[in-house]
């Protein structure tokens, strides 16, 4: 019999997203994936593993249920979990039981969750991923009572750890300056249009998906330039588009692969996570940079990445978290002595 | 309009490398589109594709991407100087026209739920109707690049008349709609808001996700239409490519 973890009570939009489909853009096919693919990395880390297939959670979990013994990462948005009613830290790989109910509730920061197998998802590849791409009909949204294919998980007694203070990109949860750097568009707009959009307070807009998410912004957007007849140019997960009425959108996994609306530029690699998990209340802003920052930035968010396995510490349960400490056998194995030395026979 | 002061080339000037994120970067030919700019941007993008470290090649209208394994193969100024040394190897722009290696043979509908926007097109054509659909038929358009959603072609041109702007307001249309503006054609693969007009819809469908060749048109391609009658295309669904046939035209 296959393992399965099962989705007892699915919340929604409820997914199965990976690292994506790089490679296919010329057949007009985007990279897709998890929105925060930092959170696959960091669940990785997490379980001694390669980034593999996640849950991705917008907003809600769910409950679940495994039926082999194995472990779960939790990562990305930090949101309220229990295992069979305890609490549960978040930013952590735990043990888990088959019959447990793992319960993940709303994001208490950030935008979307990741619950990662230690037994990696076995769905079937389609292109090479398991990524779920909704809008062009690969996989489907998850809903209560599917069970999920796992393989063997290689270490499910491994115990518990965490990344304390959520790891090397704790910080991008909360919002703040995004970088961007140039991109093949940017000189169609003039320099004063650039620093307007560089002064400006942005949000999470309400029509924001997979494909892209919406900026807005009370200030008024004197960076809008018109499409024109303008020939419709690649475009890819990052880059700032500038539609119709100068709402600017940045493109997000499950992007177009080609593009009308004048773009200003491109969200820097290392900044995506940030914009990517900026819920609808914390304030961004846009700060373009030169391509020497830019490299020097990349280099840095690619050592942090490197570093992350580095962060990974054992978690010790908090004894006031133990609801029955008494009931634990704290001292075991004590005895004269003799039995641990073999001369003494 | 666009200021032609802001845009970086004319179609017959040196075509521009640009950095596209930190991986990538797109040669433009022309900003706006020109048959021989789209030449260049799929010759090249057959030649990019050898070049040291690099992992993907999406050629578009005028302009093609080319991305590379940045940092771990390569670095950015070696990658940029690669590319731009295979752009100063040649003339681009005066590549001459090639004839289309396949033929497609696609069944379209012109009845009415069919093709909810082709008075309107005919009208910003400055036709008839009936002139509009004997222009789609006749136009024997090629696959000048395969985008936005998987599989998607971009085809034209279509004759000067057609040269109308994709409109201000979007509207929604549903998977195979053939749309026009700018004398392009675009068959959509999946349902979508778009400001193009659809004129017409087909049965085949450019994207499917379990087929062996998933996307089967190819930039470059020419497609040819044959009108259906709306309960025709209807019975075509089930067949494989939605009752599309193709030829090898060498």
């Amino acid at each position: 019999m296959t393992a399965s973890l099962r989705i007892v009570a699915a919340g929604p939009g409820l997914t199965v997203q990976d690292l994506g489909r790089p490679g296919h853009a010329a057949q007009g096919l985007s990279r897709g994936g998890a929105l925060d693919p930092l959170a696959l990395h960091e669940a990785a880390a997490l379980l001694h593993s390669r980034p593999a297939a996640a849950i991705e959670m917008p907003g809600m979990g769910g409950s679940f249920s495994v039926d082999i013994p194995t472990r779960v990462a939790l990562t990305g948005a930090p949101m309220k979990a229990t295992l069979d009613g305890a609490p549960l830290r978040w930013h952590a790989a735990h043990p888990i039981a088959p019959g447990q109910i793992l319960k993940i509730g709303g994001v208490e920061r950030g935008v979307v969750g990741y619950l990662t197998p230690g037994a990696p998802i076995a769905t079937s590849p389609v292109l090479g991923s398991r990524a779920a791409h909704l809008n062009i009909g690969i996989g489907a949204v998850l809903q209560s009572g599917d069970c999920l294919p796992l393989s063997d998980d290689p270490a499910p007694s491994r115990p518990a750890c965490h990344l304390p203070g959520a790891g090397p990109f704790g910080a991008r949860f909360n919002g703040g300056t995004v970088r961007l750097v140039p991109g093949p568009q940017s000189d169609m707009f003039d320099d004063a249009q650039r620093a307007a959009l560089g002064q400006a307070t942005f949000v999470r807009g309400p029509r924001s998906n997979r494909q892209a998410m919406q900026l807005i912004s009370q200030d008024d957007p004197t960076w809008h330039r018109a499409a024109g007849d303008l020939a419709s140019e690649p475009i890819q997960a990052g880059d700032v588009q500038i539609t119709g009425d100068g709402t600017p959108f940045v493109l997000l996994a499950e992007c177009q692969t080609i593009g009308g609306y004048p773009r200003i530029g491109s969200v820097h690699p290392a900044d995506m996570g940030r914009i990517v998990q900026a819920g609808p209340a914390p304030a961004l802003h846009l700060s373009f940079i030169g391509w020497e920052d830019a490299e020097a930035l990349l280099a840095s968010h690619l050592a942090a990445l490197a570093r992350l396995p580095a962060s990974v510490m054992p978690l010790v349960r908090d004894p006031a978290d133990i609801p029955d400490l008494l009931s634990y056998q704290l001292i075991s194995g004590v005895t004269s002595g003799d039995d641990l030395d073999p001369t003494a026979r | 309009m666009i200021d032609p002061q802001a845009l970086p080339s004319a179609p017959t000037g040196q075509p521009q490398v640009l950095p596209l994120g930190m991986d990538a970067f797109l040669v433009r030919f022309a900003p706006v589109f020109a048959p021989q700019a789209n030449r260049a941007a799929l010759a090249l993008g057959e030649q990019a594709r050898s070049l040291a470290g690099v992992t993907e090649v999406l050629p578009a209208l005028t302009s093609t991407m080319v991305r590379f394994d940045i940092p771990e193969t390569t670095d950015r100024a070696t990658a940029r100087a690669a590319l731009q040394q295979l752009v100063d190897s040649r003339d681009w722009l005066a590549l001459p026209d090639a004839p289309a290696r396949r033929a497609w043979t696609l069944p379209l509908s012109f009845d009415g739920d069919d093709a909810p926007g082709l008075a309107h097109a005919a009208e910003q054509a400055g036709i008839s109707e009936t002139r509009a659909v004997e222009q789609i038929l006749a136009a024997k358009p090629r696959v000048l690049a395969i985008g936005f959603a998987p599989g998607q072609p971009y085809m034209g041109l279509l004759p000067e008349n057609w040269d109308f702007p994709r409109q201000g307001t979007l509207s929604q249309v549903p998977a195979g709609a053939l749309v026009a503006a700018i004398r392009q054609l675009v068959l959509f693969a999946n349902p979508s808001p778009t400001g193009w007009v659809q004129v017409a819809r087909t049965s085949f469908r450019p994207f499917t996700a379990g087929a062996s060749d998933p996307t089967p048109l190819r930039a470059g391609d020419e497609i040819r239409f044959a009108r259906a009658s709306a309960d025709e295309l209807a019975g075509l669904a089930d067949h494989p490519l939605g009752g599309a046939t193709q030829q090898d035209l060498t």
